[in-house]
């Protein structure tokens, strides 16, 4: 594949006797949005954790922009490009939505000492306020994030991964506990975003209808491995899907 | 709503601490310049812990370190102006190297590893009498000459006389001022925008490309170079030193006035540190009761408000300051 932004080659991940993900390999190229699907307990988290490095693969390799990343730390993976939100709620609660999205940003923006000697917003006021617009969030600027609604720290959330114009974005179900309209309005920001930088997203979710219409390729697992993979119409009829989903 | 801007009100503190001492005794001057010296030290802590959110009860331990530097460079005839900066320096290298355990062990195991370590600091100053003059400490420290500003002797200034305490005070002062802006600025830069990032959430800092390591490290090492600061001023306005001044006793001390206070607001280490020892003071008249109502105090306040003094100020704005609906954003209709 042209392009590839996020390569994952034969990982594989055993937690005691039980294999939670099994000689997995799949490729993103530049710009696709890639749903990664499965039952509970099929190994999704766990791939989505080799592939952070929160966890270490028993074998394997992870290659982000042709970087090999696996056992890196998250703060260096970030720094390669790759924004990330979380299955929880996770913004910084006693600080505005501004220093929330500030602070997504501001270790991407010049050294160490001139972010202790500089301007308090490390220069990122304006580009803040774009992203905090787009996310339609600017009436709450000033609010604590802890004082938002649950829809609305979800936005914030999604808006903190994209502060450091990353390459990849991977979400972990960012559909969770979001209401319908809630919904419709975070796959929209998601898909205009998309479309209009580039950006790569890997998306987990059990949400069928916002990861069929959100998704340009799907990969389905289950009990640790990939049993189908192609484009949202092809997996959805897809029997061996069918059969994993609904007992077979 | 801001009538009065913020700045007014720091120059009428600044001016009120600049007049504080004219007038009074010798002894009003020491409990003043004890005020200021544990400020600096519970600022620092309050930098670490309030702001980076990393427990220590080894505040006294860094200000026995920064006395005991100051301490035996000003008696070997070096100036306080060159002794004080290796004091701070002196202590954010040990306070970097303590810092590391919190790379491993959070809260309460933290905690233990701290007081565990302001113990050894203790014990190595009571046993190493060779350098630090064991349990009799050290005497007779130098107050500095500034020249035209001699706080070693009395004299008069714009024609107001001064002693030496007083002058003594004035220096602190000056250092606490110094020290108070810098602290300000840190705590406004992005750097201190990462703190508060570590205390809230580490993970999602992390993800967002902060080196949570390197940020505990630093709230450690600074946290630790402020109770040096303080301890460079301890040497010279006590002119006696000895371990016990820095038992573990004096760490619970520094983080009590962190938590009167409150702990995470600029001016809760000022304000506690001001009821813990002053406080006292005002409550002599009561003779041998004063420490009962002194701690009754305390406990009502932590009871009422945990965020400290500094939360009852903010509930009294709350209160005071007009009402808005909840949420503000239902004029753009329910979608969020």
């Amino acid at each position: 594949m042209s392009d590839t932004v996020l390569s994952v080659r034969n990982i594989s991940k055993s937690f005691g006797g039980i294999r939670a993900v099994n000689d997995v390999s799949f490729e993103v190229g530049k710009g696709e949005v890639l749903g990664l699907i499965g039952p509970n307990g099929s190994g999704k988290s766990t791939l989505f954790n080799c592939v952070l490095g929160q966890l270490r693969p028993d074998q394997g390799e992870v290659h982000v922009n042709g970087k090999p990343v696996a056992g890196m730390r998250a703060c260096d993976l970030n720094r390669l490009g790759v924004g990330r939100t979380f299955q929880q709620l996770s913004v910084f609660p006693e600080m505005t939505v501004l220093d929330n999205i500030i602070l997504a940003g501001q270790e991407h923006k010049g050294t160490m000492w001139s972010r202790l000697f500089g301007s308090a917003d490390a220069g990122l006021s304006g580009e803040a306020d774009r992203l905090i617009e787009f996310f339609r969030l600017r009436h709450l600027r000033q609010e604590k994030a802890g004082s938002l609604s649950y829809g609305q720290q979800k936005l914030l959330d999604a808006a903190m991964a994209f502060m450091a114009g990353p390459d990849l974005v991977l979400l972990d179900e960012p559909a969770g506990g979001v209401n319908l309209t809630m919904l419709g309005n975070l796959k929209e920001r998601l898909q205009t975003y998309n479309r209009d930088h580039g950006t790569t997203f890997v998306v987990i979710e059990h949400n069928m209808e916002f990861v069929m219409s959100l998704c340009t390729r799907v990969i389905v697992l289950a009990e640790g491995s990939i049993i189908a993979e192609g484009s949202p119409e092809e997996v959805r009829s897809n029997q061996q899907v069918i059969d994993a989903y609904l007992g077979g | 709503m801001a009538i009065i801007p913020k700045w007014a009100f720091i120059l009428v503190g600044i001016v009120l601490l600049v007049l504080a001492p004219i007038g009074q005794g010798n002894y009003v001057a020491l409990i003043l310049c004890s005020w200021l010296m544990y400020t600096i030290a519970a600022m620092g802590l309050n930098l670490t812990l309030g702001y980076a959110g990393q427990i220590s009860l080894a505040q006294g331990s860094f200000m026995a370190i920064g006395a005991y530097i100051t301490a035996l460079l000003t008696l070997s005839g070096v100036h306080w102006l060159v002794a004080m900066p290796l004091a701070v320096l002196g202590c954010f290298i040990v306070g970097l190297l303590v810092g590391f355990p919190a790379l491993r062990v959070k809260g309460h195991f933290l905690a233990f590893v701290t007081l565990a370590f302001n113990t050894l600091v203790v014990l190595v100053l009571r046993n190493e009498d060779w350098l630090t003059g064991g349990s009799y400490g050290k005497s007779n420290m130098p107050r500095p000459d500034f020249w035209l500003f001699n706080t070693g002797t009395k004299s008069t200034f714009l024609s107001i006389p001064l002693s030496s305490n007083q002058k003594m005070y004035y220096l602190c002062l000056a250092v606490f001022i110094v020290f108070a802006l810098l602290m300000y600025g840190l705590i406004r830069s992005p750097w201190g925008r990462a703190f508060k990032g570590l205390r809230e959430n580490p993970i999602r800092a992390e993800s967002l490309g902060l080196d949570t390591r390197r940020l505990t490290l630093l709230a450690f090492a600074i946290g630790s170079a402020a109770g040096g600061l303080a301890g460079a001023l301890v040497s010279p306005v006590v002119q006696y030193i000895e371990p016990n001044s820095f038992a573990l006793q004096h760490s619970l001390r520094i983080l009590l006035m962190v938590v009167v206070g409150g702990s995470g607001f600029f001016f809760g280490p000022m304000l506690g540190a001001a009821v813990v020892i002053l406080l006292p003071e005002f409550l002599r008249f009561t003779e041998g009761y004063y420490l009962i109502i002194y701690s009754g105090l305390v406990i009502v306040l932590m009871v009422y408000s945990p965020s400290g003094l500094m939360g009852v100020g903010s509930r009294i704005v709350a209160a005071v300051r007009p009402k808005r609906v909840a949420r503000t954003d239902m004029k753009e209709g329910a979608q969020l």
